[in-house]
C-alpha cells in the first residue's frame, strides 16, 4: 500500500488476523453469531458495520478533546445511535426484506462491543486519519469471520449460497444429493454458530501458538 | 396466568444468550468466576427490570405511529416517531444505569461494591437494549407483562452466566487441547449448553384453540413444582 505508511498499514492488517476483534479481542460476539444462518445478511451486517465504526470513529475523534470524559459514553451511545438509525432507515427502503430478517440486530449493532471498544481505546486518543483507518480494518476483521462463518452455515445447512442452490436441488436429487446427500439443517440453528466459531477460534490458535491462553 | 407462560418462556425458551445470543460479549469477558457472575447477573437483572417497563411507556405514548394522538389530542395523531426508537432507549438505558449507579451508590454502600464496577459495563450490553427491542418488536401488550418480560429475561441471563462461570471454574482442572483453552473452550461449551436449551422449546407448545391453551398454561405451572425429570416427560406428552 503506496498510499499508507506502515504504521497505518498495520491499523487495517492486523485486525484482520493476529488482533481480530472476534476471535481474539473478544468484541461483536452477539450479532455474529444471530445473523450467520444466511451469507446475504452476513454481508449487509459486515456493510452497515462499516459505515457506523468508520464514520463513528472519525466523529468521536473530532470531538475527542471537547468530550468531558464522565459523560463520554453517553456521548459515545447518541454518535452510534445517530448512525444506525441512518443505517436502519436506508435499509428498510431499500431492501425491505432483509431488514426483516436481521430485525432487532441492526439496532443492536448500537451496543455493539466492537464499536464502544474502538472508540475507548482507540478513537479517544488518535487523529481522526487514523481512527478512520482503524474503525475500517476492525470493521473488515469482524466482517471476515461473520462471513466464514454464515458461508459454513449456509452451505452445510441449506445447501445454498447467497440463496443459490450449489449443492443441486435435494428434492428433485440432482448434484450431490443424487449420491444420497443431506442437508444438515441443524447447522441453522443458533447453537451450531457457536460451536463453528469456536472451531475457527481452535483453528487459528492452533496456526499461531503465540495467541494461545493459558487458563 | 399470561404473566407465568411469558414469565417461563423469557427465561428458557427465548433465554437471552443460548436462543437470541444477546450479551454475549460480558458473558464471555465477566464469566471466570462465579462471583463476579452473579454480581452483572443480578445488576443485569435489575436493570432490565426498570429499563423494559420504561421503554415501553415511552413505546406506547412517544414512538409507535398514532401514539402521539393518545394524550396530546387527535391533530398529533398522524406522527409516526417510530424511526427515534434506538436513540430513545438507549438514551433511558444510560440515563437509568447512571441513575441507579448513583443511587445505589448513596443509599447501599455494600450493594455498590459488589454491584458497582458493573453497573458502567451495562450501559453497553446488548442484552439490556436487546430486552427493549424484542419488547417493541413483540408487541407486549400491557405494562405489567412488559415488567414480567423485563424481569423473565434478566433470570435467563442470569442463570446462562452463571452456569458457564461455574463450568469455566471447574475446566481449569482438565487437559484442554492448549489451542482450544480460554476463549474456544467457552464458546464450544456455550454451544452445548444451547442445545440443551433448545429442549425447553417444546415446554409451551400445545393446540391452537382456546381450551388447549389454558391447558398449556397450567402445565407450566405444575412443572414449577416438579422436578426436572417430570418436566421431560411432560414435554413429550405437550408435543405428542
Amino acid at each position: 500500500m503506496g498510499l499508507l505508511s506502515k504504521k497505518d498499514a498495520a491499523l487495517i492488517k492486523d485486525p484482520l488476523a493476529d488482533n481480530n476483534p472476534i476471535t481474539i479481542q473478544v468484541l461483536g460476539i452477539c450479532s455474529a453469531l444471530a445473523i450467520t444462518a444466511q451469507l446475504e445478511a452476513a454481508i449487509v451486517m459486515s456493510f452497515s458495520v462499516l459505515f457506523v465504526l468508520g464514520i463513528g470513529n472519525v466523529v468521536i475523534s473530532l470531538m475527542r478533546n471537547i468530550i468531558p470524559s464522565k459523560i463520554r459514553i453517553i456521548v459515545q451511545l447518541i454518535v452510534v445511535a445517530a448512525l444506525v438509525i441512518i443505517v436502519d432507515q436506508v435499509l428498510k427502503a431499500f431492501a425491505y426484506e432483509l431488514s426483516k430478517t436481521l430485525s432487532v440486530f441492526v439496532g443492536l449493532i448500537i451496543t455493539n462491543c466492537i464499536i464502544m471498544g474502538r472508540f475507548e481505546a482507540f478513537a479517544l486518543g488518535n487523529g481522526p486519519w487514523r481512527s478512520f483507518l482503524d474503525g475500517i480494518g476492525n470493521a473488515a476483521g469482524y466482517g471476515v469471520i461473520l462471513i466464514i462463518v454464515a458461508f459454513f452455515r449456509e452451505l452445510l445447512g441449506a445447501g445454498t449460497l447467497l440463496g443459490f442452490p450449489v449443492l443441486g436441488d435435494p428434492i428433485e436429487k440432482t448434484g450431490l444429493y443424487a449420491f444420497g446427500y443431506e442437508n444438515n439443517g441443524f447447522m441453522l440453528l443458533a447453537p451450531m454458530a457457536l460451536i463453528v466459531v469456536g472451531i475457527i477460534i481452535w483453528i487459528q490458535r492452533t496456526k499461531n501458538k503465540a495467541l494461545v491462553e493459558d487458563h | 396466568m399470561e404473566h407465568i407462560e411469558l414469565f417461563f418462556k423469557s427465561i428458557f425458551i427465548d433465554n437471552m444468550v443460548f436462543a437470541t445470543f444477546l450479551g454475549m460479549c460480558s458473558y464471555l469477558a465477566v464469566s471466570k468466576k462465579v462471583s463476579t457472575a452473579v454480581g452483572l447477573g443480578a445488576a443485569v437483572i435489575f436493570v432490565l427490570a426498570i429499563t423494559v417497563p420504561l421503554n415501553w411507556l415511552l413505546d406506547q405514548y412517544l414512538l409507535q405511529p398514532g401514539a402521539l394522538g393518545k394524550w396530546l389530542g387527535a391533530e398529533y395523531a398522524d406522527y409516526d416517531l417510530s424511526f427515534l426508537s434506538f436513540i430513545m432507549f438507549i438514551a433511558t438505558i444510560a440515563t437509568m444505569v447512571q441513575l441507579v449507579e448513583i443511587v445505589v451508590e448513596k443509599f447501599s454502600p455494600s450493594l455498590y461494591n459488589s454491584l458497582g464496577i458493573f453497573l458502567p459495563l451495562i450501559a453497553v450490553n446488548c442484552a439490556i437494549l436487546g430486552g427493549s427491542l424484542f419488547m417493541q418488536s413483540r408487541e407486549i401488550p400491557t405494562l405489567g407483562l412488559a415488567t414480567t418480560y423485563g424481569i423473565g429475561s434478566g433470570i435467563g441471563w442470569f442463570l446462562a452466566i452463571l452456569a458457564i462461570a461455574a463450568i469455566r471454574e471447574k475446566i481449569r482442572y482438565s487437559n484442554v487441547p492448549p489451542a482450544l483453552r480460554g476463549l474456544g473452550i467457552t464458546f464450544i461449551i456455550t454451544g452445548l449448553m444451547a442445545i440443551g436449551f433448545m429442549s425447553f422449546g417444546g415446554m409451551l407448545t400445545g393446540g391452537d384453540d382456546e381450551g388447549a391453551k389454558e391447558e398449556k398454561t397450567a402445565q407450566v405451572e405444575k412443572k414449577v413444582v416438579d422436578d426436572n425429570e417430570k418436566e421431560m416427560a411432560n414435554n413429550i406428552k405437550v408435543n405428542e
